[in-house]
């Protein structure tokens, strides 16, 4: 049996235990007040008993991005209310048991609908929507499995605040090497007051076994506000890693602000796989997640090779545009995105490829499709350097509109300072047509699933590329983002 | 905020210029100008503006500019005409002004009526009000803004429901700087009646030399079935700037071309807005780029769908060497109600040169699902392929390369309908390439 | 099982059937024949339940249902079946994809257990080999890039999977070469059966040599105007539709 194999199997004999007990461990119940500034930057970075260079990190975050005031993005085809900043908490505990959900008969029946439909098993179904377990989580088990078949391959998988402590040299050498503390508002923001998040190293020449995921992550309750993210592959390694989760989580911070960097060397590959599908907000997007993301992967050594796979289903605003720079010659970065909009959501979303060295390669495939009174904008950015020599980007945008109270937006930027280079862009926008859902429906298949079928063909390439088990609940998620968007 | 996004930009004794500007004193004028002035007072727009992201104006704000003298000049120093096998009226302003001299525009066919501006404010003002005065609102042109307030002269181009006019209105844009930089700011006003056909031809052009400023506003309207051929050629010398902007309304079953070949000045932005207002209109958009040395050249469109079944076709192309550099900026919207909507858009770049370069940002801004929208960008070098299929029929590199560009460009120039004038232009292609290649 | 009564039905506004009378039994195969516009794909999306055709008069009636009340899909479920004279083209969707996700919809309209991928795989062979379809069309989104004669042969194996109790084939033999009508003819053939019945619209004669219908009708300007037997076709053959009299009109 291969090892790949064998991790699968612990997981599935573990899986049920782990839900049944929850991911919270023994974190003190205690929050900083509302509102930012220097002492709840000290407030966080005590907490963690974080090293003096790391505060003094967030502290020069924190410095700057009070001088960034005028520079909260306003390019973006997204609209919404000014964030109050001073009103937000930076740092609260996890619930205590007495405010959640005692069961699952306390929660939002919508939600529990949409679990039922994802086919989400009871208890996960308790977990996701926070109801309190009494019981203690026994994180020695299914942790120590993983651990000790990621270690003997030196594969280093573990929360960002246990690296900090464990593998400061790492940390130190590469937080903020791809996305520096000054690299734009709510990146800046979240250098200053990141709780939380995943770190991954893999050594030369491994290949890691298994879909790394935020799924197996401990301690990870509460860090999805402020999430800092950091894979290094390094010479010859390979790792895949999946984020996020296709039910719908709630979560009672409206401002999400997260960083993800990847750092792959020479002959190195990362492949980031994303599901969101966080709170989008009722019907008229009250109440529903601002998420503002930067996600950026530097293929800093030749041969390298990222490939950023998203769907996009939730938040009210979703501000993301998961980039590769392709420094070293021949390397390799790849952008597939579903982003779907439904109701008042807003999301603009694409790519940023930035070429630099010779023979760099770069594709772009993205599929918005925007329902309801949404708008859906794919915004990205091919860059050829002038030493790119040979550089070739190919960018297929395909829009979908489902109704006519909603839009759909194409703005690539394509800047090229290399004549060897070949950049080629299209961008296509339809909708469904009548004469395809007639023929669906005269073999017998009602309208909506055959705008879930349709529309799970449109976005097929990029659904191939999400890895399988994530896939079929992918597709599931596509036709459920999408009900009573028509008739 | 406002300090970050234009660029500071003293435009000299503006108060002085204004007074002397012809038809001061009349109310709505004054007013016109005067809210123009307030809206340029900012300065110009910085690269912070995501519609001049990739252009900078700082060069020309750098500049002090003075007033264009009010003469003309001799026939001599206007250079030869590179139009002077088309028939049909001319007009010619130097430096932003009618030259009498050299203008024709008597004996004009039936139909036709032209007046130009200066004259048209002495005589009869209130028949200029009524074309100037209900021109769309100067938000967010800042350039527009600048030829509000400044504007000296230009001309108005009618044309009568159902006239058919042969030969093309010419009008010839000729800079002759002296020693001090100047700037002008023409404002043509283009009025095709329901049924009409006309045919615009504008040229911009003068000696290399001391800078100048050329900042044209031309507003088109083009009635209910009516057919308007829009063809501009700019060959201004190294030292000019030029900052157009065309805006064109588009009635019911109207058709609109607009054939622009963009080939001098220093800087050259070419903007052109096109509205649908009346359905079944359609509009095509064609233009060519050829740039070298350290041009910059602007392409920057936007097609706005604000009606139901209309069509929309736009292709880009252009060649760039040495160190210049292109930018193409193409936006398509289509509004909420606007179904049954069919735009089509390309941008074609080829780079010759190592430092050359190219930026470009087609833009699908959709509200309607029944809609058919495409776009597509490419950029690079000639293609190797057709480069070694010419030199295997025994063509040498210089001829197969220049052959390829020839061919590139052609398929634009090929829709001009109007032979003399596609020629004319044919001409402008073959010598750039001549000196290129 | 299908009788039409005085059907009139318009498509934008024009009048397109004017009193369309047709009974078929459970078993039998009618052929329904007449010039270009005079209203044959009408008359099948009006059976179908095809938006933007409009009934004015007259009823439908289908195993004693009636017809017109019920949606596209219902019709579908309780076996209507269109064969369409142009399959549209869905990108990106496998044509195995769509052909499960329909006999798992019938099955599930019946009240019986849905296929699994593995059922289904075996089911899909055995009825393809007898269509001469390759495994290859199957992994290809549905009929996108298809030739002519691949949509329809991809008509007929759909037609095998649904094993409907009427089917309407629309112009099924347009645009095929002589191999594949008879391709196309034997699957048909193939399907004949005492409980189902089918209505085979065409303009020529030539599918009819290879499908030897129990009834013909000529259809002109939106109405029968001749019934008989087989020998009805051939008489059309040799005389044409102008040698019954019948020009073709605009209307499609």
């Amino acid at each position: 049996m291969s090892a790949q194999q064998e991790a699968a199997q612990a997981v599935e004999s573990y899986a049920g235990e782990r839900y049944k007990y929850g991911f919270v461990t023994d974190v003190e119940a205690d929050s900083a007040p509302p509102g930012l500034d220097q002492d709840t930057i000290r407030f966080i970075s005590a907490k963690k008993g974080e090293p003096e260079w790391l505060l003094a990190w967030r502290l020069k975050a924190f410095e700057r991005w009070l001088q960034m005031e005028d520079e909260e993005p306003t390019w973006a085809k997204l609209h919404y209310p000014p964030i109050d900043y001073q009103g937000a908490c930076y740092y609260s505990a996890p619930k205590s048991d007495a405010d959640r959900p005692k069961s699952l008969d306390e929660v939002d029946p919508e939600l529990l609908k949409t679990y039922e439909k994802l086919g989400i098993p009871l208890q996960e179904q308790e977990m996701l929507a926070g109801v309190a377990v009494d019981a203690v989580f026994d994180s020695v088990s299914v942790a120590t499995t993983f651990k000790d078949k990621l270690a003997e391959l030196g594969i280093i998988f573990c929360s960002i605040s246990e690296a900090v402590k464990e593998h400061p040299e790492l940390v130190q050498r590469y937080l903020g090497s791809v996305v520096p503390y000054s690299d734009n508002f709510f990146a800046t923001l979240n250098s200053a007051v990141f709780t939380d998040g995943s770190f991954v190293y893999v050594p030369k020449g491994v290949r890691c076994p298994m879909e790394l995921s935020t799924y197996f992550r401990i301690n990870a309750a509460n860090t999805g506000q402020f999430e800092r993210t950091l894979v290094i592959a390094d010479e010859g390694s390979y790792v895949s890693y999946l984020e996020g989760c296709t039910a719908p989580m709630r979560d009672e911070n409206q401002l999400h602000a997260a960083v993800v960097e990847l750092i792959a060397l020479d002959d190195a590959e990362i492949k980031y796989s994303t599901v969101q599908n966080w709170y989008p907000g009722d019907a008229e997007g009250r109440g529903g997640i601002y998420n503002f993301v930067t996600k950026r992967g530097a293929c800093r050594g030749a041969n390298a090779k990222i490939s950023w796979t998203q769907v996009e289903t939730g938040s009210a605003i979703t501000w993301k545009y998961p980039s590769c720079i392709l420094q070293g010659d021949n390397s390799v970065g790849e952008f597939y995105s579903i982003a779907i909009t439904n109701n008042r959501q807003q999301a603009d979303t694409g790519t940023k490829m930035i070429h630099m060295g010779r023979n760099t390669k770069s594709r772009i495939v993205s599929k918005g499709i925007a329902a309801g009174r949404s708008d859906s904008t794919y915004r990205g950015l091919v860059r050829i350097q002038p030493r790119a020599e040979g550089a070739r980007n190919h960018t297929q945008c395909d829009s979908l509109l489902i109704g006519a109270t909603c839009g759909a937006h194409t703005v690539p930027y394509i800047e090229s300072r290399n004549p060897t280079a070949r950049v080629e862009h299209e961008a296509t926008t339809s909708k469904i047509s009548e004469d395809q859902l007639f023929y669906c429906r005269q073999r017998g298949i009602d309208e909506e699933d055959a705008v879930a079928l349709i529309v799970n063909g449109f976005c097929r390439e990029v659904l191939q590329e999400l890895p399988m088990e994530f896939a079929v609940e992918a597709q599931k998620l596509v036709a459920i983002s999408l009900e009573g968007s028509v008739g | 905020m406002a300090s970050r996004r234009t660029i500071p930009f003293d435009y000299p004794a503006s108060g002085a210029i204004a007074a002397a500007l012809p038809g001061a004193g009349l109310p709505w004028l004054d007013a016109l100008r005067a809210e123009g002035r307030r809206l340029s007072a900012d300065g110009l727009p910085s690269t912070r503006l995501e519609a001049w992201k990739y252009t900078s104006l700082a060069p020309l704000a750098a500049l002090e500019f003075a007033a264009p003298a009010a003469d003309s000049v001799a026939e001599a120093d206007l250079g030869p005409d590179a139009f002077d096998a088309v028939d049909g009226p001319s007009l010619v302003f130097v430096n932003g002004r009618l030259s009498a001299s050299h203008s024709r525009f008597d004996a004009l066919p039936q139909g036709l009526r032209i007046v130009a501006l200066a004259e048209g404010l002495a005589d009869d003002p209130a028949q200029v009000e009524a074309l100037v005065g209900g021109t769309a609102p100067l938000n967010g042109d800042p350039m527009a803004a600048f030829n509000a307030a400044f504007a000296a002269d230009g001309c108005i181009v009618e044309t009568e429901p159902g006239a058919e006019v042969q030969e093309p209105v010419r009008l010839r844009f000729v800079a002759a700087p002296g020693g001090e930089p100047l700037a002008y700011h023409p404002r043509v006003i283009v009025r095709a009646g329901a049924g009409s056909r006309l045919a615009l031809v504008e040229c911009h052009e003068g000696p290399g030399g001391a800078p100048s400023w050329s900042n044209p506003l031309v507003d088109v309207r083009v009635g209910e079935g009516a057919v308007l051929s829009h063809v501009k050629l700019q060959i201004e010398g190294e030292g000019a700037y030029h900052t157009a902007l065309t805006k064109a309304a588009l009635a019911g079953g109207a058709h609109y071309e607009s054939h622009l070949l963009a080939l001098g000045a220093g800087l050259a932005r070419h903007e052109i807005h096109v509205r649908f207002d009346g359905e079944d209109a359609d509009c095509q958009l064609r233009g060519g780029y050829m740039a070298r040395g350290s041009q910059h050249v602007d392409n920057t469109t936007v097609i706005d769908h604000a009606v139901p079944h209309c069509e929309s076709r736009e292709v880009y192309k252009g060649v760039l060497d040495d160190t210049a550099r292109g930018v193409f900026q193409g936006r398509i919207v289509v509004r909420k109600d606007a179904q049954k909507t069919d735009g089509h858009q390309l941008n074609r770049t080829l780079l010759l040169s190592p430092k050359a370069e190219i930026d470009t940002k087609p833009e699908l801004e959709i509200y309607a699902d029944d809609v058919k929208c495409s776009h597509g960008a490419t950029a690079g070098e000639p293609e190797a392929d057709q480069l070694f299929y010419l030199r295997s029929r025994g063509l040498d590199h210089r001829t197969a390369l220049a052959l390829i560009v020839e061919g590139f460009m052609g398929e634009l120039l090929g829709e001009i309908g109007h032979e003399p004038v596609r020629a004319a232009l044919a001409v402008r292609v073959a010598d750039w390439i001549g000196d290129a290649v | 099982m299908l009788t039409i009564e005085n059907l009139h039905a318009t498509a934008d506004g024009k009048p397109i059937l004017n009193g369309l009378d047709l009974q078929v039994n459970a078993g039998e195969v009618h052929a329904v024949m007449g010039p270009n516009g005079s209203g044959k794909s009408t008359l099948s999306y009006v059976i179908a339940g095809r938006e933007g055709y409009e009934v004015t008069q007259g009823s439908i009636a289908y195993q004693g249902q009636d017809l017109l009340a019920m949606s596209v899909e219902e019709r579908a479920l309780s076996g209507v079946f269109l064969a369409f004279q142009y399959p549209v083209e869905i990108p990106g969707v496998g044509s195995a994809t769509f052909f499960k996700t329909a006999v798992n919809a019938a099955r599930k309209h019946r009240g019986e257990k849905e296929y699994d991928a593995m059922e289904f795989l075996k089911l899909i062979r055995e009825k393809r080999a007898a269509l001469g379809i390759d495994d290859g069309m199957m992994r290809r989104a549905l009929n996108v890039g298809f030739s002519g004669g691949e949509k329809k042969r991809n008509e007929m194996l759909q037609m095998a999977l649904l094993e409907p109790t009427l089917a309407i084939l629309d112009e099924t033999d347009s645009g095929l070469d002589i191999d594949a009508l008879k391709v196309v003819a034997s699957g048909i053939n193939g399907m004949r059966a005492p409980e189902r019945a089918m209505v085979v619209i065409t303009h020529y004669q030539r599918l009819l040599d290879h499908v030897v219908p129990d009834k013909v009708h000529v259809l002109s300007s939106g109405r029968i105007v001749r019934s008989g037997g087989s020998e009805l076709a051939l008489e059309l053959e040799r005389s044409g539709y102008a040698g019954l009299g019948l020009e073709s009109s605009a209307a499609a």
